[in-house]
């Protein structure tokens, strides 16, 4: 073989090709830039256009066809109620099933369909479960426009994110956990209720936040259920001064939430009112992107710290 | 031994053990809730496409090239919900797929460790953002701006909505491609070092093409994401359905057309109510194909290493 | 710790016409893994054209030692080399800071441990080294292709089948397809890092048998965990121990007669 006699031509071929390093690094950081860019168009748009609406007005306002006095009020009200119905719904559920699979399900085809339709229901658009709680929630079952039936199909949606999320934070327990608590004479549910459960809970809140925070800022589904959007009135309050104290009249109750109402907004030709939709759109963009930060940050902080 | 103590136990035993079998069965039951999902969807959906189906035929739905089924004269063809749903799909992802793959590529075999740890955590914020949030930003940012260089474009078109669906579909991308690339064992690339490669060489022509299935299962939810997306062209593009490939155009997708209805107010069992769920099975058959193909994929690259 | 060199027999009549050229050359080399100290101050030669075998205990850092030759540590961050790995004639020092890991990986190619073809085609597998060296002549590609593969014994079993997936071959094809893939671009050195130990004992075979065939081609620098494929296939021997060379001498010798009592020890199996 002997030592290479076009060493030269060599060289000047490893640096055209090392020069594609390069460029292809840049570019890579480019389309970085393309979203951080847009990300940030976004957020300033939205301060400069909806600064001047932020107020504590905004907040206690109801909507109004003046649009220096309508504010968010039953919109945030309504945003909270569905939420708690929501998680009321998908924790269990989600929970369960996420239980179930990992810790009871035999390997059979039942188990095989069950978490075939998990896949599936994923991904699944969202309109498409606004057209089953029109179906089933609302004429199927007679449940109305209400809190109850948007709290209903938002649960259904996020579903498949708890069911993983749970799935995932009980496998990452090791197996001789368990097989200690067996050992003591536990039975199933003592060892997953004393132990499983309470091991994986850090890993199944964050995959809760993340679907919440997925849940507020959805509107397909709920607009399709019938959700108006001029509510200029509360549902009635959970806490009643008579007894029993506690009512759940406002569970039936029509309603509005957040992105409807920017999305309301955001309609109307008048530009006076793109300045409540900006402003709108900045309070629940904060909204969710605290809640997807704080799932990201329990995530990072669960790495960390339990060393199994 | 006292009898009544071992029968004592024996009992209290078999109150455990029936305990034991009604938390199964209500864990089961939380589980089939996803079936039972499933088979709600199916039954809504085909329950009232098929009485909608009953007036309308098929070979009417699928042909004709308008869609205004709540007009005197009214025709019930599904081409121009198609088209615009195919146009802005197709506008997004052409933003989507290049930044997604570039993306991919630069972070798994490229970015320093803090770039990588910082572009992740943003990604996922950057898909978490709500799509109303987009479809504003679509409408009362983008589109003017875009007026700026396209004069004659209409204050709804799916060209914005496209652009800005395409962004937000990056992260979904991105992230499965990259999963993919990161799967690749170390030893391939190191064949590849070996014989003088560089960084770019080997990232091209050895680890895309073998993570090509997760790369090609990224595009496909990609595809699954944009046909399935609602609120960016509710807002941006217009409710207007219009047979039409040119994206500087207002258009109705499928989605969008049933949030118009959903606005308004159709009676119970009338045929426009009953076309939103024409509509849905539709989407719902395109969405449910490219899942399908995508979960193939998925799993033929989870299995090659 | 002192390495001990012995010359090939006979020993009187030795002196430096009677050893063969040099191709490559240890000096005091020393390499770091972050802190830990993997390789201490080995010298010694790599004659050309000649079979060198790196023997030693799991951990004693022979494969350390072989991928400083490619500047394979440098891909990954917090290594460290010290003291030169000198190239000849041209003098190079592989190690030197100066020195493009990309050249020298042009010039020394590597056979791993486990097969790891590309995803392509047979053909494109061996034609890889070469596209990457910017050769693009269709003409002038098959020729080279055809001449690595049959250096690798693999032709007649896949010259009709050269559009075929590589994963598509058994194992030792694979590994014999990895060898023609080294092969395409006429290394100076070929190295191997135990090559056979995922193979079985026939594929095992035929690449030793390949080996000694390539050595009138390829100067090689091999490295196994075997001491009866060492005994069989090399023509010198260097015994390893916690990253330091105990002893470095032609095959026979030092099989036969190690000089060092650690040697002895590995070899007579008393201990590693």
């Amino acid at each position: 073989m002997g030592a290479p006699t076009n060493i030269g031509e060599i060289r000047a071929l490893i640096a055209a090709h090392k020069r594609w390093d390069v460029i292809f690094s840049v570019i890579g950081m480019a389309a970085l830039m393309v979203g951080v860019l847009t990300f940030a168009a976004l957020f300033i748009e939205m301060i400069v256009n909806g600064a001047e609406r932020l107020s504590w007005d905004f907040f206690t306002n109801f909507p109004s066809r003046k649009p220096e006095q309508a504010g968010i009020l039953s919109a945030w009200v309504g945003s909270t109620l569905v939420m708690i119905v929501t998680a009321l719904v998908a924790v269990p559920l989600g929970v369960g099933a996420g239980v179930y699979l990992e810790e009871y399900a035999p390997r059979n085809w039942i188990t095989d369909l069950i978490e075939i339709n998990v896949t599936n229901l994923a991904g699944i658009p969202s309109i498409v479960y606004g057209l089953l709680a029109l179906g089933l929630f609302i004429y199927g079952f007679g449940l109305g426009q209400s809190i109850l039936t948007a709290g209903l199909t938002l649960a259904l949606l996020i579903l498949p994110v708890v069911i993983v999320a749970t799935r995932e934070a009980i496998r990452s327990i090791p197996g001789v956990i368990r097989e200690g608590a067996y050992a003591l004479g536990a039975t199933k549910w003592q060892t997953t209720s004393d132990h499983i459960l309470p091991y994986s809970l850090p890993g199944i809140m964050t995959g809760v936040i993340i679907g919440m925070a997925r849940a507020i800022g959805e509107t397909a589904p709920v607009i399709t259920i019938g959700a108006l959007t001029f509510i200029a009135f509360l549902p009635p309050a959970p806490v009643t001064e008579a007894f029993p104290f506690l009512s759940f009249e406002w569970i039936m109750s029509p309603f509005t939430v957040m992105p409807i109402q920017m999305f309301n907004w955001t309609s109307r030709p008048e530009a006076a009112f793109h300045h409540n939709a900006a402003a709108a759109g900045l309070v629940l963009v904060v909204m969710t992107l605290s809640m997807n930060a704080l799932a990201i940050y329990l995530r990072y902080r669960l790495r960390k710290n339990i060393k199994w | 031994m006292p009898e009544h103590f071992v029968s004592d136990r024996l009992a209290r035993r078999r109150l455990r053990h029936v305990k034991e079998r009604i938390i199964e069965a209500i864990l089961f039951l939380a589980a089939s809730v996803s079936v039972a999902t499933t088979i709600g969807i199916v039954v809504i959906l085909v329950k009232e496409s098929f009485v909608f189906f009953q007036t309308v035929s098929i070979w009417d739905f699928l042909t004709d090239t308008q869609w205004t089924p709540l007009f005197a004269d009214a025709h019930y063809g599904i081409l121009p919900l198609l088209s615009g749903t195919l146009v802005s799909s197709m506008v997004a992802l052409l933003v989507a797929i290049p930044l997604g793959t570039i993306i991919a590529i630069y972070l798994s075999e490229f970015a320093p460790f803090t770039v990588r740890e910082v572009s992740k955590p943003f990604l996922e914020m950057l898909g978490g953002v709500p799509t109303i949030v987009y479809g504003y930003f679509a409408l009362l940012f983008v589109t003017p701006l875009l007026q700026t260089i396209f004069p004659g474009l209409p204050g709804f078109n799916l060209l914005s909505a496209g652009l800005v669906m395409g962004i937000m579909i990056i992260p979904y991308v991105s992230s499965v491609s990259e999963d993919a690339m990161r799967a690749v064992p170390m030893a391939l690339r190191e064949g590849s070092y070996a014989m003088g490669a560089t960084r770019f060489q080997t990232a091209i022509r050895v680890v895309t093409p073998a993570a090509f299935s997760g790369i090609a299962a990224a595009y496909i939810l990609g595809i699954s994401r944009a046909v399935g997306e609602t609120m960016i062209l509710a807002v941006a593009a217009g409710m207007q359905p219009n047979l039409t490939w040119n994206p500087m155009e207002p258009a109705a997708t499928i989605t969008a057309y049933i949030v118009q209805v959903a606005l308004g107010d159709l009676p119970h069992g009338s045929i426009g109510y009953q076309t939103i769920f024409a509509a849905g099975l539709t989407l719902a058959l395109i969405t449910l194909f490219f899942n399908v193909l995508g979960h193939v994929l998925r799993r033929r690259f989870r299995q090659a290493y | 710790m002192v390495s001990t060199i012995s010359s090939p027999r006979p020993a009187a009549a030795s002196g430096p016409s009677a050893d063969p050229g040099k191709k490559s050359e240890a000096r005091e080399l020393s390499f770091y893994y972050g802190s830990f100290n993997a390789l201490k101050n080995i010298s010694m030669p790599i004659f050309e054209k000649k079979v060198t075998a790196l023997i030693g205990p799991s951990g004693c850092g022979k494969s350390t030692f072989l991928r400083c030759f490619n500047r394979m540590h440098d891909l990954y961050p917090g290594n460290r080399y010290q003291g030169q790995i000198m190239l000849y004639p041209d003098n190079t020092n592989i190690l030197g800071r100066e020195v493009d890991p990309i050249e020298v990986r042009m010039r020394i190619s590597m056979v791993f441990q486990k097969p790891n073809p590309f995803p392509k085609s047979i053909y494109e597998n061996v034609a890889y080294g070469l596209r990457v060296r910017g050769e693009r002549k269709r003409a002038m590609l098959d020729d080279k292709v055809e001449e690595a593969l049959r250096g690798a014994a693999l032709w007649d079993e896949v010259k009709d089948r050269m559009r075929d997936l590589a994963y598509n071959l058994s194992g030792g094809q694979q590994q014999r397809l990895c060898i023609a893939r080294a092969l395409a671009t006429d290394p100076e050195i070929l190295l191997f890092d135990e090559p056979t130990s995922a193979l079985d004992p026939i594929a095992t075979a035929s690449i030793e048998q390949l080996i000694t065939d390539l050595k009138e081609k390829v100067t090689i620098l091999i490295v196994t965990h075997n001491m009866q494929q060492a005994a069989r296939v090399s023509d010198y021997t260097a015994y390893m121990y916690l990253g330091e060379l105990i002893e470095f001498g032609a095959t026979d010798s030092i099989f036969i007669k190690p000089r060092n009592k650690q040697t002895e020890d590995y070899i007579t199996g008393r201990f590693g």
